[in-house]
């Protein structure tokens, strides 16, 4: 059965890391650093990877992680949302853990889970479990190509590169071109990768590699787009309890108090949603499915409740100086990372036998 | 502690001194309320062994394992889900020993005498008086969208006691009984053409003040009781996936490829994904109840419920086309059931329309999640400190 609640354990962990961004991570620190071009917070980092451990929380205590499993994943990612923080935690921890996990690098799978080592998987953001993956030449031994739309690659130190002879190769950063692209969420900024005939180590084939690493972004992704939309309601109450017009406190107003409620009703459902994905996650049972109804409702969800947060907020929701605007672009941004709501839908008609006509 | 293994042992002890294929199903019924297997959860002598909720599953699986008759639940759904916790909080002991276990058996249906005419979403405004007579009450008044009253033996009532206090300081809770003379039922007929509901007209009811559940002048705090449990009854159900309405549209759209059109499929597909992630939803609730946390969840889940089955029954009819044109029945019948599947499309649209307005309209629910959930404020309220006698109508 679907464990859908959160444990001791996942609160206590909940609390540590919502203590860290507390202190580390106002909206305000991370505005400074997103218009200062580096949002990248290496001291932060640090504290969170390996200070309290959550790099490894997807590797076995034996390949020197902290043997934990989705679930607590889902709850850092939680957080992060939450504070829409710009840490490679989604990109590294993640997907880049997952996609070695498939491999057989028992060495940089350990310097990853330690925290030391951020690495990133040189596919797009925008790619669906599933879906197509674009490659570089492998030739004489090197490898050669671009690839965009890499998140966090600026802040990478290893990138694993999928190849056109199907192996994933390790490509250390100092080995490649990273270009930053002018990108919609300041808080998880892409690159271009560029690679002219540069040498990388085989880890293994990118194909189950690959897919094992997106299906877990995905599922994991309905977790950060729950913290998003849960601070952009939260925030969105607490102010309008305060704003008065009229002379009333505006959040007393039927029509404003209606849609609330119905945000409310949302981030609820999206709650069950990304636990059942997290747990389907953990426990290999029924994760296709969990994942893809995960994704298939997640992102339309986080992105109505940053739109309501900016629409409800007035005048100052469109400032740059508060920080709605960075959850909205990260919401619309996770709309299309590791697949639009349509193409899990569309996966979803495979999976249940609703084929199209 | 009575846990797991104490259950199953007492569960395995009725079906041995009571065997289901030699008993008679309502002495079978009763033997079991006797034995504290009815609802584990509630005191023992009413039915009960003040067992864990959660645990009701460790019987209901051997019962049925054996064969066992139940009490078909979906018959009494008023008084089960509604009637009984209400006894059970606020009722004598008396009153509890009288009414619990024929209820539970299923030997009396209840039905609920709450909304009037003039008394819907402001429910609290209801005109329907009883004015005491020595040791009764005399009850004067309308009623209606009255489920079951045609086959209730009893019925939950609340009526307007003190007309000269603010309106939720002047109500009383009372059980009436539906066989008094004064007491007259007539059939509602309803948009789906059949008359689940019904009009009670009380004329000179008179209800012994034994019959009196709380305090005079508490009935609205009495009556939460209810209403809380109704909105949990109807949102709340555990259901495995494609279990609610979406079931027979996803039937349908498997078994009838002719039928499918791209615009049908997108929205289909959305609905599906809506439908699963509102059980989930429904799931974790159980699951926090089962723990003893219960969240604010449950507020939400009958509104969820009632746009779903609107939009899914809506989309159902549209995908049959030519025969979405067609109804199956419009005779006008006394259902004693609800069964919001068990007809076609047509119905089910039709039916459904309901469920945004039974149980509290969706969009007095929405201002409950507003104000007690998310703690925003309340509307201005003008009636608050004025009699009720003095209120515009």
């Amino acid at each position: 059965m679907t464990d859908l609640l959160y444990s001791e354990e996942e609160e206590a962990l909940r609390a540590a890391v919502r203590d860290l961004l507390t202190d580390h991570c106002a909206p305000a620190d991370v505005l400074a650093r997103g218009e200062s071009g580096t949002p990248f917070d290496r001291a932060l980092w640090k504290s969170l990877a390996e200070g309290i451990g959550l790099a490894g929380l997807l590797v076995p205590e034996e390949q020197g992680g902290q043997g934990a499993t989705h679930r607590e994943a889902a709850v850092v990612l939680e957080e992060l949302g939450r504070a829409v923080a710009p840490l490679p935690y989604l990109t590294s921890a993640v997907v880049a853990t997952e996609a070695l996990l498939a491999c057989d690098d028992r060495e940089l799978l350990a310097r990853l889970a330690s925290g030391r080592t951020i690495g990133v998987l040189a596919v797009g953001l925008a790619t669906a479990p599933g879906a197509g993956v674009r490659t570089v030449r492998a030739e004489n031994g090197t490898l050669s190509g671009e690839l965009t739309g890499i998140a966090d690659a600026a802040v990478a130190d290893v990138l694993l590169v999928p190849a056109d002879d199907g192996g994933l190769y390790a490509v250390t950063a100092d080995a490649v071109t990273v270009t930053p692209q002018v990108s919609l969420d300041l808080t998880r900024p892409l690159a271009t990768v560029t690679l002219t005939g540069a040498t990388g180590r085989r880890v293994g084939d990118f194909g189950p590699a690959v897919e094992r690493a997106l299906r877990a972004a995905a599922g994991l992704l309905a977790s950060e787009q729950l913290g998003v939309a849960d601070w952009a309601l939260t925030e969105t109450v607490r102010y309008l309890k305060e704003r008065r017009q009229f002379n009333r406190p505006v959040g007393g107003f039927q029509a404003l108090k209606h849609r609330l409620a119905q945000l409310w009703l949302e981030v609820v459902n999206l709650r069950a949603a990304a636990r059942a994905a997290a747990d389907a996650l953990a426990s290999g049972e029924d994760t296709d499915l969990s994942v893809a109804v995960a994704q298939a409702y997640a992102a339309p969800v986080a992105v109505h409740a940053t739109e309501e947060a900016v629409q409800l907020h007035g005048g100052i929701g469109m400032t740059w100086e508060h920080p709605a605007h960075l959850y909205l672009k990260r919401a619309k941004a996770d709309s299309i990372a590791y697949g639009t709501a349509g193409a899990h839908r569309t996966a979803l008609a495979g999976l249940t036998g609703l084929q199209a006509p | 502690m009575t846990d797991a293994a104490e259950l199953r042992r007492r569960t395995r002890e009725l079906l041995a001194q009571h065997p289901p294929a030699s008993t008679d199903r309502l002495d079978f019924l009763r033997a079991r309320f006797d034995a504290g297997l009815a609802w584990v959860h509630y005191p023992e002598g009413l039915g009960g062994l003040g067992a864990p909720r959660s645990l009701q599953g460790v019987v209901d699986a051997e019962l049925e394992a054996a064969g066992a008759p139940d009490n078909d639940p979906r018959r009494i759904g008023i008084g089960l889900g509604m009637a009984a916790p209400t006894i059970l909080k606020y009722g004598t002991e008396e009153q509890k020993r009288q009414y619990l276990r024929p209820l539970w058996t299923g030997e009396e249906v209840w039905c609920q005498l709450f909304s009037e005419p003039g008394a819907g979403s402001d429910l609290a405004a209801l005109g329907t008086r009883a004015v005491r007579e020595g040791d009764h009450w005399v009850v004067n008044g309308q009623k209606v969208w009255t489920s079951s009253a045609h086959v209730a033996r009893w019925a939950i009532l609340i009526a307007r006691t003190d007309p000269d206090v603010p309106k939720h300081r002047g109500i009383t809770y009372f059980v009436c009984d539906m066989t008094d003379p004064g007491v007259e039922v007539r059939p509602l007929r309803q948009i789906t053409g059949e008359a689940e509901f019904n009009e009670v007209f009380l004329t000179g009811v008179r209800i012994p003040d034994s019959r009196r559940l709380g305090e005079v002048g508490d009935g609205w705090r009495v009556a939460q009781t209810t209403l809380n449990n109704e909105r949990v009854a109807i949102g709340g159900m555990a259901l495995p996936r494609e279990g609610g309405m979406i079931g027979p549209v996803a039937r349908t759209w498997r078994e009838r490829p002719d039928l499918r059109t791209h615009d049908l499929h997108q929205r289909l597909l959305k609905l599906w994904v809506e439908a699963e992630v509102s059980r989930l939803t429904a799931e974790r609730l159980r699951q926090q109840l089962t723990v003893g946390q219960p969240g604010p969840e449950g507020a939400g889940m009958k509104l969820a419920f009632a746009r779903l089955n609107q939009e899914i029954s809506g989309l159902e009819v549209e995908l049959l086309g030519e025969e979405g044109l067609l109804y199956d029945d419009w005779t006008m019948r006394r259902p004693e059931l609800v069964d919001f599947t068990g007809r076609d499309a047509g119905y089910r649209y039709l039916r459904s329309k309901g469920n945004s307005i039974e149980g509290g309209t969706s969009e007095v629910l929405l201002n409950i999640v507003a104000e007690r959930v998310l703690g925003l404020p309340t509307e201005p309220r003008t009636d608050k400190d004025v009699a009720w006698k003095d209120l515009a109508r």
